[in-house]
């Protein structure tokens, strides 16, 4: 593969060299990178798990490879394939499942599990969960450090405002009325607190996707060839978030920075925010004031997308390496471990019985918001997905920001976006 | 040593730097050429000769041209403002004022602060409503603005932190300069009766020349090559409004995985750069004067 030598051959070196198999003694190691997208000692913990497994399991060796940021691991995890010796596993986007696909670079779990309780523990996730996890009838990914978009609302202002501050906005017609009770101006004309604030730095297209579930359409088919930018709900459901801010007054115009946002929320400066429940910890430990944490209001329905992190195996690899491999995301992703994932993180439990165990039976009663996230589960659907997908992605996103600062009607920006992604997709449809 | 082995002698002495550049310079920016000609591998699809597809590519890529026209404004706004104020800075910190050694330091900080820390505080500057930039206008009663989330002012944010961020760089080679200037020419100066500025225009300015053919290559290169705190505070938005050249070429080739096209940007990127580097080495060193 001397063509790929030029882009990342530094990358693909260090990563060479990290993850070239040492075969001590007959045991078999598993290299495993991962990325980290949130707050808080994940080092530790999960170094921890491969501590406690490799107790469990004499003759695996699991080694934990810190890769970065979730963008920042797919680049490290690709052109370590791309020079011969990729990781073993590797948690990636959920999202990434179409691109790992394209570059031949994982293998369908149904190749490695293959027997009837094997079935039976592909369907033991969150079906939410699996959509961004199947394609054309194989599982390409396993759940494991998970998200949705929920509505975080500040109680003491919203019982400044006169409202109920146990009640938070049920539908888009609420959100809008709460949002103008909630935002307060100076003398200028300037805002000094918004009613509400939904980020739309960087990927703007989670959001949306928000409130697109929400008017009752998907963007996208689960072949992931086609999108569907361009249909009227979705418009509508951009308007709607541009009226927000152009209409209503109640949101900040312009673009809204998804790194500030929850800055934003404990400065009183917004009384309500869409983010990820990945950003629950954060909240608890940082709001001086009563919050509370509820599913996004309803459109024709309720809705959010998923998002965050899946285990793929990849395809270079021995078999001794693979069925190690599955033994460990078995482990890792069983009711008690992702349980206490959950807990230790703020991620979604990925699993249903995972809510059963004691230990998050105590954390759920110690601290209701983190089933909120839960309780949305059944109105999640998959996160955009699609081959070639962080172009597609951007032609959306682009489309958004658009919109969003005014340059381009909603109609305009969402038939533009459409436009580019079915010509990105072309090659794909058969 | 006869001549034979004097030169043998100095090939052999120059051997690593050499081998170094040639493995890591030459070698990549050859490669990267011969790749742009051919179409990106996809899978179990190897890669094929396409001739010049790449670039018919880029010229229809609306995003390349948006990117190129940014990198202008950039190149444009950051070189002559942060060579300018770096100038400026030098000149007083090189006479005798109380506090010079603090002046110098305040100055140079913000070399030594790492772009992504640098970018992470200026993000709460800009920030709507509560940052500095907001409160500092605000008490002067002025409207509030979304300044790196509407299209006309997210590319000037981003140039005012790269100017910030150079200006202390290119100040301690002023500086340095300066003090080669020997005194004696400023007591003729003073003797003649010359003004300041007349000083300043025409005996340490001209005297400034080479360093100021080196910073400008430099500025011109770093223009070019500085995208870390457009990553980290817009990530090229709002819709390409800050989406430099090499901040497109980083989304094709790391994001989009379009190896074939980003090495095709990148020559074009190379190419502009020696470009830039001979024209000025060939049109401002005939105007230098060297002592």
């Amino acid at each position: 593969m001397r063509r790929r030598s030029v882009l990342g051959g530094s990358a693909a070196l260090a990563a060479g060299l990290l993850t070239r198999p040492a075969l001590t003694q007959g045991a078999v190691e598993v290299s495993f990178f991962y990325p980290v997208a949130v707050g808080g000692p994940i080092t530790k913990i999960i170094d921890g798990y491969a501590a406690d497994f490799e107790k469990e399991n004499p003759g695996i060796k699991v080694k934990p490879i810190y890769a970065g940021t979730y963008q920042e691991t797919i680049v490290k995890a690709l052109t370590a394939h791309k020079s011969g010796t990729p990781p073993v596993t590797s948690v990636l986007l959920s999202s990434d499942m179409f691109t790992l696909i394209d570059e031949d670079a994982i293998i369908p779990f149904e190749e490695l599990a293959k027997g009837a309780d094997d079935a039976a523990w592909i369907k033991s996730f969150y079906p939410a969960f699996m959509f961004n996890s199947q394609t054309g009838g194989k599982t390409w990914g396993i759940p494991f450090q998970r998200s949705t978009v929920v509505l975080y609302w500040n109680k003491d202002l919203f019982k400044e405002a006169g409202l109920d501050p146990e009640k938070p906005p049920a539908d888009w017609a609420e959100q809008v009325a709460f949002a103008q009770k909630l935002t307060k101006r100076e003398a200028s004309g300037n805002a000094s607190q918004w009613g509400i604030q939904v980020p739309s730095s960087g990927f703007p297209y989670w959001l949306f996707q928000g409130f697109t579930t929400q008017n009752g359409v998907e963007l996208m088919n689960q072949a992931g060839d086609t999108t569907f930018f361009d249909k009227p709900e979705v418009i509508e459901a951009l308007q709607y978030w541009v009226d927000l801010s152009r209409k209503h007054h109640v949101h900040p115009p312009g673009i809204v920075e998804w790194g500030t946002t929850p800055k934003d929320f404990f400065e009183r400066k917004t009384a309500m925010m869409w983010t990820t429940t990945g950003n629950l910890t954060n909240v608890r430990k940082n709001a001086k004031f009563d919050f509370g944490v509820a599913m996004l209001p309803a459109g024709k329905r309720r809705g959010s997308p998923t998002g965050g992190g899946n285990f793929y195996i990849f395809k270079k690899s021995t078999p001794e390496q693979r069925a190690a491999a599955l033994k460990f995301i078995k482990w890792i992703t069983s009711p008690e471990h992702a349980a206490q994932w959950g807990i230790d993180t703020g991620y979604v439990a990925v699993r249903p019985d995972a809510w059963e165990t004691p230990a998050m039976k105590k954390y759920v009663a110690d601290f209701p918001p983190a089933a909120v996230a839960r309780d949305q589960l059944p109105y999640a659907v998959a996160e955009l997905s699609t081959h070639e997908n962080q172009r597609v992605t951007k032609a959306l996103n682009d489309g958004l920001q658009a919109a969003l600062t005014g340059t381009k009607s909603a109609e305009q920006a969402m038939k533009d976006a459409q436009a580019e992604a079915t010509r990105i997709l072309r090659p794909y449809k058969r | 040593m006869t001549r034979f082995s004097a030169s043998v002698h100095g090939w052999l002495l120059l051997l690593p730097a050499l081998a170094l550049l040639a493995l890591f310079t030459h070698f990549p920016a050859a490669a990267t050429l011969v790749d742009s000609f051919w179409s990106t591998p996809r899978g179990a699809r190897g890669s094929v000769f396409i001739g010049l597809d790449n670039y018919q590519t880029m010229v229809e890529d609306p995003v390349f041209w948006t990117s190129l026209v940014n990198s202008t404004w950039f190149a444009l706004g950051t070189i002559p403002l942060s060579i300018a104020l770096a100038i400026l800075m030098a000149v007083w910190v090189n006479d005798r004022i109380a506090g010079r050694t603090l002046v110098r330091m305040a100055y140079f900080t913000p070399t030594i602060l790492p772009m992504i820390a640098v970018a992470n505080i200026w993000l709460f500057f800009y920030t709507p409503q509560y940052g500095l930039l907001e409160q500092v206008l605000g008490a002067f009663g002025a409207p509030s603005h979304n300044w790196l989330g509407s299209q006309s002012t997210a590319l000037i944010c981003v140039i005012v932190v790269a100017i910030w961020k150079e200006a202390g760089f290119f100040m301690i080679f002023y500086l340095a300069a300066l003090q080669q200037i020997p005194p004696h020419l400023a007591e003729a100066a003073a003797l003649e009766g010359a003004s300041r500025w007349t000083y300043f225009r025409r005996v340490q300015f001209p005297l400034l020349m080479p360093t100021t053919l080196f910073v400008l290559v430099n500025a011109v290169i770093g223009a070019f090559r500085t995208i870390d705190h457009v990553i980290v505070m817009t990530r090229g938005g709002p819709d390409n409004a800050t989406s430099l050249l090499l901040f497109h070429l980083y989304q094709v080739g790391f994001s989009f995985w379009d190896t074939g096209y980003a090495a095709a940007i990148t020559a074009v990127l190379l190419a502009i750069l020696a470009s830039l580097a001979f024209s000025q080495y060939f049109f401002l060193e005939r105007r230098i004067h060297y002592r």
